[in-house]
């Protein structure tokens, strides 16, 4: 697979220090999707930092991957409310159905997991976004069948 | 001078110093975990909380500088209650297996539970279970045994500068690791052994070698020959509760025998073999125009350093093999056919004040023709270990000598063992390789202590010589910027991976502080002040040995067997 090119990222932070890695990986994450190993330590080179400091601080916040997400990105809020309304029952069908844990892309790069603290869309709850699409009061049978639809549209896709 | 009230009792502190060094210099034990001498304080352990009368909250002594007429109490129940609940929440997510841990009876976290009277359980809950990281040839890392302290992180970050492994993901899942948390043999570890010297707890030790040396002893087929390092007779005696800095040398070769070995050499023999191939080595490239400065290769740790952070100062290494496996080569060549043994059923054991021995023996540079050198690595305290398995007590035992023809030193190969000593053995030397004659005086002062940068300047002959001394890869790391930079008065380096060198190296007992070092340094320059054979050109087995078998310094054979070279590793630094 291609490495993400990352040069015009670091380019816009000339003579750039500890300070802003998380700015940096941000951007990357937001062009690229996730923070690949070589990213990582080509960032560390820029930055002139240890491979497992940032990897350290990569690790502390929750908003960054390290696989590639899959072409449906699904994330599942565990949130206060959602918990309340269910959403650990919903996240295990994900997991069921996908056979993944959550931070894992499925092998045919389809689908990627993801738990989220909270969308802010508690009047919704249990949520579920798939690609930054809502999917609101989800129950575990309907959000497997929203899986299998998505499937089964790119199985069509390929088909044609 | 401030002064100030610690339970009724005034102190005097020095300006801007913390309440916890004030206190500990009056003998008023304060415990601490995460408390580094000589770092900045992190605060994060919280053992070290006192009273400070006029604040609510208890105050963390290792990070409050003490301010005139402050009052303190250290032993109220507050504080106690505080501490032991403290080491109450560690236990509660620490594995119950301290008869099986290899820092059993040596364990900080034991010695706190035990001096604070923890006797029960009052925590329970899941454990974080992690596996065991067994990928490196000298390390073991068991992270269900770390308590987070971070003193592995900053001894690797802040005095190595070589950060293989931080804090990786956040509160309960938080756990020590290295990048990608993948194994510690693919990160950029150079195996010195450091962090498992800080390490309170179990959670790194060596990766042990003992059981196999335990059956090669065994085994009536091999004969099982033993080498020991320069340090390890200094610092041998403090496993065997004997004080820090007593020599053993003679009373460890009689135990080593006793254990079982065949034959017992000594490594600073192999040093003086070393001493007269980087000498010639050095004088070679100063007269040929050769890369310069050229630096020592002896300490593994070192070794990876340059190959992973700077390769370009490949070509400025010496050639030289180490010691350790200097010897490792003689004896199954020289050794082997003199005695007429198939260098197969010969098993070579060093014992090292070194975990990074332990990989440097796994190179695929070190074994020629798929025959290693050296076979197996022991560290100081593996042989500790040794000599209480096999009930073997070191303090009863009559001196004995080493055995021929690797056996016998000289006190320039003995210095190896402190930082510096490399580098003055080489002067004296190449200083005779030069002019023809003896140095008036042998000591060279400048070169000696625990600083961790020492430079000399001097004239050897006509050729002025610019020399320097690092140890511990922070100041190396230095060294080498000032190079970069463009530094061109140094024709010399000797780098020791560990501060203060091999005295100090990652297989040493556990729980030395400075002082303990400072005396296994003194021990060393000792034993060169009292014999009267400095200089390894005066080895008479040096010379037969070159007479009967090598040739000469540099010559084919020692190129064969004696050197070798280095190449870039890529590695995620």
């Amino acid at each position: 697979m291609v490495e993400p090119d990352i040069e015009p990222i670091l380019a816009r932070h000339p003579g750039a220090g500890r300070e802003t890695l998380i700015p940096i990986l941000q951007e990357i994450q937001t062009a690229h999707g996730y923070l690949s190993k070589d990213v990582i330590m080509r960032v560390g080179k820029h930055l002139n930092l240890p491979t497992s400091k940032i990897y350290g601080v990569a690790t502390f916040y929750n908003q960054f991957r390290f696989t590639r997400p899959g072409k449906y990105h699904v994330q599942v809020c565990r949130g206060t409310a959602c918990h309340v309304k269910g959403s650990l029952s919903v996240l295990e069908a994900v997991v069921k159905e996908l056979k993944i844990s959550p931070g894992q892309t499925t092998r045919d790069g389809l689908f990627s997991l993801e738990v989220v603290a909270c969308m802010g869309a508690c009047g919704l709850s249990p949520v579920v976004n798939i690609n930054g699409e809502f999917y609101a009061k989800v129950t575990p049978r309907k959000c497997t069948r929203i899986l299998q639809d998505c499937r089964h549209q790119e199985h069509a896709n390929a088909g044609c | 001078m401030t002064t100030f009230l610690a339970d009724g009792r005034e102190i005097a502190a020095k300006p801007g110093e913390t309440i916890l060094l004030a206190l500990r210099r009056e003998g008023i034990h304060v415990p601490t975990l995460c408390h580094m001498d000589g770092l900045a304080p992190s605060g994060a352990c919280r053992l070290c909380v006192v009273e400070v009368e006029g604040t609510g909250n208890l105050v963390t002594a290792c990070s409050c500088p003490v301010s005139e007429g402050l009052k303190i109490r250290t032993r109220t129940p507050r504080v106690l209650e505080a501490r032991r609940t403290i080491v109450e929440l560690l236990l509660s997510n620490h594995p119950d297996d301290c008869l099986y841990c290899p820092r059993g009876g040596k364990c900080e976290l034991q010695h706190l539970a035990m001096d604070l009277g923890v006797r029960q359980r009052l925590y329970r809950g899941a454990k974080s279970k992690r596996e065991l990281d067994v990928s490196s040839p000298s390390i073991l890392r068991d992270p269900s045994k770390c308590i987070l302290c971070g003193r592995c992180v900053r001894m690797c970050e802040e005095y190595q500068t070589v950060s293989a492994v931080d804090f990786i993901a956040r509160g309960s899942r938080a756990f020590v690791g290295t990048a990608f948390n993948a194994g510690l043999n693919l990160s950029s570890c150079i195996n010195c052994g450091q962090c498992i010297l800080v390490c309170p707890t179990g959670a790194l030790s060596e990766r042990s070698s003992l059981d196999a040396v335990v059956a090669a002893l065994a085994d009536p087929t091999k004969l099982v020959i033993a080498q020991h390092a320069p340090a390890v007779s200094v610092s041998l005696a403090e496993e065997v509760g004997l004080k820090p800095g007593t020599d053993v040398d003679g009373k460890m070769v009689a135990a080593l025998r006793r254990v079982g070995f065949d034959r017992v050499f000594d490594t600073s023999f192999a040093a003086d073999l070393t001493i007269m191939e980087e000498a010639s080595e050095l004088v070679h490239r100063v007269t040929t125009g050769g890369v310069l400065p050229m630096m020592t290769s002896c300490s593994p740790g070192w070794i990876k350093f340059v190959e992973q952070f700077y390769p370009e100062f490949i070509p400025n290494l010496s050639t030289c093999k180490s010691p350790q496996q200097m010897m490792g080569a003689i004896i199954k060549s020289f050794f082997a056919q003199r005695e007429n043994i198939e260098p197969g059923n010969i098993v070579s054991v060093s014992i090292m004040p070194c975990t990074a021995k332990k990989f440097e023996c796994a190179r695929p540079e070190m074994q020629p023709n798929h025959v290693p050198d050296v076979d197996y690595v022991l560290t100081t305290r593996e042989l500790g270990q040794l000599l209480r398995m096999f009930g073997v007590n070191l303090a009863a035992l009559e001196a004995e000598a080493a055995d021929t023809p690797f056996g016998e030193r000289t006190t320039a190969g003995k210095i190896f063992g402190a930082s510096g000593g490399v580098m003055e053995a080489a002067v004296r030397t190449a200083y005779y390789l030069i002019t023809g004659q003896e140095m008036g005086d042998l000591k060279i002062q400048p070169l000696r202590g625990m600083k961790g940068i020492k430079e000399l300047r001097t004239t050897i002959g006509t050729l002025d010589v610019g020399a320097a001394v690092a140890s511990g890869l922070g100041n190396a790391r230095q060294l080498l910027d000032q190079l970069r930079a463009g530094r061109k008065d140094l024709q010399f380096i000797e780098i020791m991976t560990c501060p203060g060198g091999c005295i100090n190296g990652g297989g040493q007992p556990i729980g030395a502080d400075l002082e303990s070092v400072r005396a296994r340094m003194q021990a060393l320059y000792k034993i060169d002040r009292d014999e009267p054979r400095r200089v390894s050109h005066a080895n008479p087995w040096i010379t037969r040995l070159y007479d009967e078998f090598l040739g000469k310094p540099l010559g084919e054979k020692s190129h064969h067997l004696l050197h070798t070279h280095y190449h870039k590793r890529e590695v995620p630094l």
